[in-house]
């Protein structure tokens, strides 16, 4: 019997929990010539701002051990192109979309979700890591009461549309703020978001990034992306999407098992353009040659005790 | 596309610079002047990202392609000590390449490995019939890796070094200043970007010919996805970023905002 791949995420049906992480996939109409887009669990786009960002100086990309920093800086062409553009693009697709969100205060976070909401996407996935100008610059992600006033704004920009909220593992506890967020209405969370890091070019004596500091990603964050899946799922039991390095079917196993319900590929697209498709037909595989009805089967399974 | 394309012959042209040819029909029948490629150099997680890698020319009737680089880290000491047999995964072509023209008259101004994508141009634009003179500078004779197959060419080059121990001593910017450009239609480039500014700067004394410039950038994903591969150009309203992997890597030389 063929596995059943279908997932239900924050009471959305996705024929499979095989997504893309936001801002390595574009606005998705630049992979359509590796992946037929319709066949993913779900597009996340590109985080979206109110105006167009032109994004940091470069470089913007460094290759780290099996891993890599970037320091793109949101750039983004801004929401009205983004709603007006590429979500009626992938809708006429019949594509699912879940839309990034991002802003400079809670009430840019808000009118970005509404909007995006009125233009028909099946989600909101809110990217609370920007700085936060009102408090000085630090990550509106960093602490539970911030997270939780945008979270309650996004929650009431969108009515009863899921809403993700994507979180790091820097600044506070993941769970706690988690929780915080859970309280004000979130649906579920992504996670994880990249970790602050820093490369060096010896010859120059000099950073390499342009904007100094980036985020890290790809397989090298992996166990602390299972990590902060684990106890999430563990202390709250919400939809979580997970991330964090996914390279192959093993990979998407192990954060189903650690809780996630759908995971998100990322620095992946980069080494291999058509692997979220590969990844969806080498997932129904594995669960065939297992012998496992379905992908919920798997979900949160390495939390019983045994 | 992906393809999984078995190397045929690899070759070390001068300390650390190689070139690799490898059997990929596709690419070889597809590929346009100033067009890359992003190859993997390891089948494990570490390097992670795939390396671009300049086309410097195809073998239409036999599928082969080939490429020339130089070893700068991990990825690419890591290709140069891949065997003939070997596969190896090749993403492409990619990118925006150089303008084709037929019965004009060009210039072809290259710093060192710059002359990996122009060889291919200046191959194409002699069997379009057109007129090409190269100019081709170097750190020293030995890194000056493609000049007898430009010699194959039949084409008009000259020479510079730095130490002078081919041709003009001296950077090819300074020799084109020296020789002074002659009246073409369109200027390409490619080199290091000092030399590209220095030659944007003699460009804009005689007149800004028209130019087209092949840049290079660290790049995440290759097809325009991730914004990684920036480069600052004059827009409508004012300086914006492009992608050198997308929106080039070809520009125009008035285009870009060297800093």
């Amino acid at each position: 019997m063929k596995p059943d791949l279908m997932v239900e995420l924050a009471g959305l049906k996705l024929s499979n929990p095989i997504l893309t992480a936001s801002g390595t996939f574009g606005f998705g109409l630049e992979y359509e010539p590796y992946v037929n887009l319709r066949e993913l669990g779900a597009v996340v786009i590109k985080s979206v701002t109110l105006n167009p960002r032109q994004g940091n100086p470069p470089p913007r990309v460094t290759e780290t051990p099996a891993g890599m920093l970037n320091s793109v800086g949101l750039q983004n062409p801004g929401l009205a192109a983004v709603s007006e553009y590429y979500v009626p693009e992938l809708k006429r697709r019949k594509v699912k979309v879940f839309a990034s969100v991002a802003g400079e205060t809670i009430e840019e976070y808000g009118r970005v979700a509404y909007s995006l909401a009125e233009a028909g996407v099946d989600a909101i996935e809110v990217n609370v890591s920007c700085p936060n100008v009102a408090a000085g610059g630090l990550a509106f992600g960093s602490d539970p009461d911030t997270t939780a006033a945008v979270t309650a704004r996004v929650r009431a920009a969108v009515g009863n549309l899921p809403v993700f909220i994507k979180l790091g593992v820097m600044g506070g506890d993941v769970v706690e703020i988690a929780g915080a967020a859970a309280a004000a209405g979130a649906s579920g969370f992504s996670l994880i978001n990249t970790l602050p890091g820093l490369a060096i070019d010896v010859r120059a004596r000099r950073p390499v990034l342009g904007n100094i500091t980036g985020g890290l990603s790809g397989p090298a964050i992996k166990p602390v992306a299972l990590w902060a899946v684990w106890r999430v799922y563990k202390e709250l039991r919400l939809p979580i999407i997970g991330m964090g390095g996914i390279t192959c079917v093993q990979d998407v196993i192990e954060f189903l098992l650690c809780g996630a319900t759908a995971v998100a590929v990322g620095t992946g697209n980069f080494i291999n353009p058509g692997l979220t498709v590969e990844l969806i037909n080498g997932l129904e595989r594995a669960l065939a040659a297992e012998g496992i009805s379905g992908v919920s089967e798997l979900v949160g399974a390495a939390h019983v005790e045994r | 596309m992906t393809y999984e394309a078995e190397i045929v012959t690899q070759k070390k042209l001068a300390t650390d610079c190689y070139r690799l040819e490898f059997y990929a029909p596709e690419i070889a029948l597809s590929a346009q002047p100033g067009q890359f490629l992003m190859v993997k150099t390891s089948l494990t997680l570490d390097p992670l990202l795939r390396r671009p890698l300049s086309i410097q020319s195809v073998d239409h009737a036999r599928g082969l392609v080939k490429v020339v680089y130089r070893v700068v880290g991990k990825g690419t000491a890591l290709l140069a000590a891949k065997k003939l047999g070997r596969r190896l995964n090749v993403l492409g072509p990619l990118g925006r390449g150089f303008t084709m023209l037929t019965n004009g008259k060009f210039a072809v101004v290259a710093g060192g490995l710059g002359m990996a994508p122009l060889y291919f141009l200046v191959q194409r634009l002699k069997a379009l019939g057109n007129e090409v003179t190269v100019f081709y500078g170097a750190q020293n004779r030995y890194q000056l890796v493609l000049v007898e197959q430009l010699a194959g060419l039949r084409v008009n080059y000259v020479t510079a070094t730095d130490n002078g121990s081919s041709g003009f001593k001296g950077t090819v910017v300074d020799l084109l200043r020296e020789k002074g450009l002659p009246p073409v239609d369109i200027v390409y480039a490619a080199g290091p970007p000092p030399m590209l500014r220095a030659l944007g700067e003699l460009l804009r004394e005689v007149g800004m010919p028209r130019t087209e410039v092949s840049l290079e950038e660290r790049m995440g994903c290759g097809i325009g996805a991730c914004q990684g591969c920036a480069v600052k150009v004059h827009g409508t309203e004012g300086p914006v970023y492009k992608r050198v992997c997308a929106d080039g890597p070809v520009f125009s030389a008035e285009e870009v905002i060297w800093e």
